[in-house]
């Protein structure tokens, strides 16, 4: 992948259409909304609020199931770069499932999204499932399988060499953080969930930790992920150890940001003398 | 942002269904623009501003049934004002609405009354009893009603208004209603599409053009923050007329 910027899953994803719109706005891969294995029409609203420093979700992992997406990859495809599908499921057989009724370029394993029950980061918090679960869908499918890990946990590093040792091709991190808000007026829970995750540059510094931790004791290439909203940002994660970085609640400025960000990180190398191999986890040297 | 609390002030009965809410201040909005409407304990939904400080909303669901049981004193959880709104242009206009949708439209007239501009309306409702705004509608200019029962005005679907219009005296034509008739009229308008400026509805979730359950196909357009108002023209060859996303994102085609 020559462009190191990638679209998020849950950002824009839920149509094939909006996908290859991202794709045709300079990213160098898409990542779709999460697939899982039945029809889900996600949470009551409200399933976003704006905080300090980001935004706070929960969308309940609507989707339409594997069944009814095929068609959107294949318009997404359109656009000229890899698509990932982003999957969710109960246990590896469920995810095996939605991963054997995709044809993707790709997939990326949602063992983190932090406020659904029985998916995502209630499993994929423990390196026992990641590792099951990250082997089950590498032995069933040719294509790339990348792991999206969940910050939620004492050390990611421990869930990151588990989805190494089940074979992961890349692991993606972070997930969104455990958050919450409240309404003062009413004393009510703002999010429809009650609970999500808290996205944005609030959470930054957060990930670039967690990218320089992985990159640190994982031999397969670590996405980062978390926060990235200006070239700078994509950049300090790439210096972190990060292999390529994505976007996700940034782009509520729009479909230009991607081209900004490209375009600064290029300029900056280019500035430095330097490649992106070359400056991957610099920090690491200090 | 976060909801904002606005409380109710005043809640007028416009038609057995449909009321308008009133808070207690504006919110600022243009016409057309709309607000993410969170009556506590439900859901959050879209809204069309139909005045300054308020919205006139039927009782379709749970949520909307949720707000009537709420009075004045009462308050809701407001993120707004959203979304891109009419851009008011030319000297005369063209208002056509279908039952609640004649809100948004309201309002538009409102401030192109104040504006100076010359206005007819033509709105189509099911019943009598269904006429919404028609004092407001007269007060800016010529009215056409119809409804399908011809219980008031002419009977037959708003397109029947058409007949007594000439197309070419608009500069502007602003339409809101429900889907198919939009399409009937856009279609009864050939010729007129890029000046004809159409409020939509889709499945919107977050309001700020980031979950993509509004998206348009073939382009993508993010109705949530392009829109709701989107030129006819753009919206030949999308989806409008043939379907809609529902809220796991699967389509369902019209019947």
């Amino acid at each position: 992948m020559p462009n190191p910027v990638m679209l998020a899953a849950g950002i824009l994803g839920t149509t094939g259409a909006s996908l290859r719109r991202a794709a045709r706005s300079g990213v160098g891969c898409v990542v779709t909304k999460s697939l899982g294995p039945e029809p889900k029409a996600g949470y009551k609203g409200p399933t976003v609020v704006q905080v300090e420093g980001g935004l706070l979700n929960a969308m309940g992992l609507p989707n339409p199931s594997y069944r009814n997406f095929q068609e959107e990859i294949d318009v997404a495809r359109e656009g000229g770069i890899p698509v990932v599908a982003s999957i969710f499921g109960s246990c590896a057989e469920e995810f095996v499932e939605v991963a054997k009724g995709l044809n993707s370029d790709g997939f990326e394993l949602n063992l983190s999204c932090p406020h659904a029950e029985r998916y995502g980061a209630e499993i994929g918090c423990e390196g026992v499932n990641v590792e099951e679960i990250t082997r089950a869908v590498k032995k069933s499918v040719q294509v790339p399988v990348w792991v999206k890990l969940t910050p939620n946990v004492t050390d990611i590093r421990v869930l990151g060499l588990a989805a190494q040792r089940g074979g992961a091709d890349a692991v993606v991190a972070i997930n969104t953080l455990k958050a919450m808000a409240i309404d003062v007026e009413s004393g009510m829970p703002i999010l429809g969930n009650r609970f999500g995750g808290l996205s944005g540059p609030a959470i930054k510094p957060v990930a670039v930790r967690c990218v320089y931790d992985l990159a640190s004791v994982l031999e397969i290439p670590v996405i980062g992920v978390g926060g990235i909203s200006t070239w700078e940002d994509a950049i300090e994660m790439i210096l972190a150890g990060a292999q390529g970085v994505q976007i996700g609640t940034a782009l509520k400025e729009g479909y230009d940001l991607f081209d900004s960000i490209c375009g600064g990180v290029a300029s900056y190398l280019d500035r430095k003398s330097l490649t992106l191999p070359e400056i991957r986890g610099m920090a690491r040297r200090f | 942002m976060r909801p904002i609390n606005c409380v109710i002030e005043e809640i007028r009965e416009e038609t057995p269904s449909v009321r308008t809410f009133f808070f207690d201040a504006s919110l600022d909005p243009k016409p057309g623009q709309y607000l993410m409407l969170w009556v506590r304990g439900t859901d959050e939904i879209p809204m069309s501003f139909s005045y300054p400080n308020g919205m006139t909303v039927q009782r379709v669901g749970d949520t909307t049934s949720a707000l009537f049981d709420l009075g004045p004193g009462d308050s809701v959880g407001v993120r707004g004002p959203l979304g891109n709104g009419f851009t008011l242009g030319g000297e005369r206009i063209l208002l056509v609405g279908g039952g609640v949708g004649a809100a948004p439209l309201a309002f538009l007239g409102d401030v192109a009354k104040d504006s100076g501009v010359e206005i007819t309306t033509l709105v189509g409702y099911r019943c009598g009893d269904d006429v919404l705004f028609e004092k407001r509608f007269r007060n800016m200019g010529n009215l056409v009603i119809t409804t399908d029962d011809g219980s008031l005005g002419t009977c037959g679907r708003a397109s029947s208004g058409l007949s007594c219009l000439d197309l070419e005296d608009y500069d502007q034509i602003y339409l809101c209603g429900p889907e198919v008739m939009m399409v009937d009229i856009i279609q009864r308008c050939k010729g007129f599409e890029d000046k004809i400026q159409a409020s939509i509805e889709r499945y919107m979730k977050c309001g700020m053009g980031l979950c993509g359950s509004c998206c348009l196909d073939p382009d993508g357009t993010r109705v949530c923050v392009e829109g709701p108002v989107i030129r006819a023209d753009r919206l030949l060859n999308t989806e409008f007329g043939r379907y809609k996303r529902g809220p796991s994102g699967s389509k369902k085609y019209r019947a």
